[in-house]
């Protein structure tokens, strides 16, 4: 897992996305915390994908089904429309090729659901312009030499991609400092400032 | 003592310690080969008890020189059970909530029809004269065990390496008859380099004088030193090499400098020829031949048009793989391709690697890892099944 995981607020918008008895496949499924909750609240049919051996151990002992593999590498092997919703959360900016990722996601589930930290929070433009340096927040814990974060976008550059991957947006939300939803009605640059961390669920 | 166990090998391949299923002339073995073989029999050992719903049952497929004895005294070697550490009352695979069934693979030597059981029709020993078995050969014969005990769909299969072969082949033809399988250090294919050891296995025991061209029970004479020279080979390819030298290193074997001679100076040496002199005792040289080649010809792919994902297309099979990370004889590669066909085929999998330098063998051994897998994936298997905990 890339971020805190203290701060994983994104948890429960991402559930509530997904109806009961679903088919789910989470990439990037850490330690098993969503997949648990999803089976748990769900009774979804939930596979995962991790790339430490050690998450995949962990998530394997507690019974969940989950096999070792890599994003930018591994997501080729599953067919067309194979689940009803594939997760990719906080794990975007952590990939190689997030295009490709992206692609693939849309290509695998009938939806996808992304969360990503947001980039152009105010604190981290803030940490840029005034201190000058990279910024390292409670959710963005790495420095820039060993953080596993190589991607980092804004909300506005997601939502760039999305068009040039003719990707329909169904849903957005924006998470501030607080885990709290910012209201519907603001305007993107809103959300693109105050948001700390975005969930979209897309489809194509 | 190695006498009188090789002499109780030969009494197990026809009258078995372990219960035999007999199948007459009315229920012949449909053979890969195109022939059929009857009459012949399964010997099989049970531990537990079957529920009212015969819905508890796992199958354990034992590998290349295991048998049926997978959690009781061995009764030719008087050792444990080879998968005592897991299987029994209160272990991982717990014998008080589960029925346990291992039969011996046909083809084999303590019980189940093979190389060095009577041939009805000579009154000799088959030696050669047995058609070649095949991993499909092997599992068609557990079907007919498991029918007979009415049992409609296995809860779980379990085995290692040949018996993971066994596995994926249940899986992939009997699907429906598979709630769940867990296919530890084995792959769906034999590899070229696999196929080439046991071909060094195969020649040793052939070149062996006593060896008679398979008939050398005939004979009252049993090719011990080509047997013992295939393990030696073989049992190389179970470990690895940085736990060869945790172990052994150059240690010297009882003597204080090389003896500038060809006695076994150095500790693995007198290792290896330990490990071949008793597996002699225990195994009937004509069943090496046979289990060897059944593996060689395993290709699961092959079977279903080239294409992996196609042997499980459609399955509702849960899937369990392990690998280990220092076993370069199944590496870790072979299961990983089975992940991605069965990625393909939307099956549900989980798969670990397990990090250790035990080689192979570590399917065999205690390591917790292992086991806190295969608990997990039972435990959550069971709560499908609707089994109580």
């Amino acid at each position: 897992m890339s971020v805190n995981r203290a701060q994983r607020v994104d948890l429960d918008v991402v559930a509530d996305l997904i109806p009961p008895n679903s088919r789910v496949l989470d990439v990037g499924s850490g330690d098993g915390v969503l997949l648990e909750l999803l089976q748990e609240t769900r009774q979804v049919d939930g596979r995962g994908m991790e790339l430490s051996q050690r998450g995949v151990n962990e998530c394997v002992a507690r019974g969940l089904s989950v096999i070792q593999g890599d994003a930018d590498k591994d997501l080729g092997f599953y067919p067309d429309k194979g689940f009803d919703f594939v997760v990719l959360s906080q794990t975007l900016q952590a990939t190689r090729n997030p295009k490709l990722v992206l692609d693939e996601l849309l290509r695998i589930g009938n939806r996808a659901i992304v969360s990503f930290p947001n980039f152009g929070h105010w604190r981290v433009r803030f940490s840029l312009l005034i201190k000058g340096r990279m910024p390292v927040t409670k959710d963005l814990p790495y420095s820039w030499y060993d953080t596993p974060n190589i991607h980092f976008c804004t909300i506005r550059d997601f939502v760039n991609l999305c068009e040039e991957l003719g990707a329909t947006v169904e849903k957005a939300t924006a998470l501030d400092a607080n885990g709290q939803k910012i209201g519907l009605s603001m305007p993107w640059w809103f959300w693109n400032f105050f948001g700390q961390q975005a969930v979209f669920l897309l489809r194509r | 003592m190695a006498a009188q166990r090789a002499a109780r090998t030969n009494i197990e391949a026809d009258n078995p310690s372990s219960p035999v299923l007999q199948f007459g002339p009315d229920k012949p073995l449909k053979l890969d080969a195109g022939t059929l073989l009857s009459p012949f029999q399964v010997a099989y050992q049970t531990y537990g008890t079957l529920n009212d719903a015969r819905s508890n049952a796992i199958l354990v497929c034992h590998a290349l020189t295991g048998d049926q004895h997978v959690a009781n005294t061995n009764p030719v070697t008087g050792k444990p059970g080879w998968w005592e550490v897991l299987i029994g009352p209160g272990k991982i695979i717990d014998t008080n909530r589960f029925f346990v069934i291992c039969a011996n693979v046909i083809g084999g030597c303590l019980g189940s029809t093979g190389p060095a059981s009577t041939n009805p029709a000579t009154g000799k020993p088959y030696g050669l004269d047995l058609p070649i078995i095949t991993i499909r050969d092997m599992v068609r014969a557990q079907l007919m065990l498991v029918d007979h005990f009415g049992i409609e769909k296995l809860f779980c299969v379990v085995g290692g390496s040949m018996g993971g072969m066994q596995v994926l082949e249940w899986a992939a033809s009997h699907s429906e008859r598979v709630f769940s399988a867990l296919p530890i250090a084995t792959g769906a294919r034999h590899s070229s380099q696999n196929i080439a050891f046991h071909e060094v296995g195969r020649q040793a025991v052939m070149a062996d004088p006593d060896w008679h061209g398979g008939k050398y029970l005939d004979f009252g004479r049993r090719p011990e030193k080509g047997l013992a020279v295939a393990r030696m080979a073989a049992h190389i390819t179970y470990l690895s090499e940085a736990a060869l030298h945790r172990k052994f290193g150059r240690n010297l074997q009882d003597r204080e400098a090389l003896t500038f001679g060809f006695d076994a100076d150095f500790q693995i040496e007198s290792y290896l020829r330990h490990q071949g002199m008793t597996f002699v005792d225990r195994f009937d040289a004509n069943s090496y031949l046979y289990l060897t080649r059944a593996m060689d010809y395993f290709d699961l792919a092959a079977d279903h048009g080239g294409r992996l994902a196609d042997a499980f297309a459609g399955t509702k099979t849960r899937f369990c793989l392990v690998s280990f990370t220092s076993d370069w004889l199944f590496p870790t590669g072979e299961s990983r391709s089975v992940v991605h066909a069965l990625n393909a085929a939307g099956a549900s999998v989980s798969f670990v690697e397990i990090e250790t330098d035990r080689g192979h063998d570590a399917f065999l051994l205690d390591e917790p890892e292992l086991f806190a897998a295969i608990n997990g994936f039972i435990a959550s298997a069971a709560r499908a099944r609707g089994l109580s905990l």
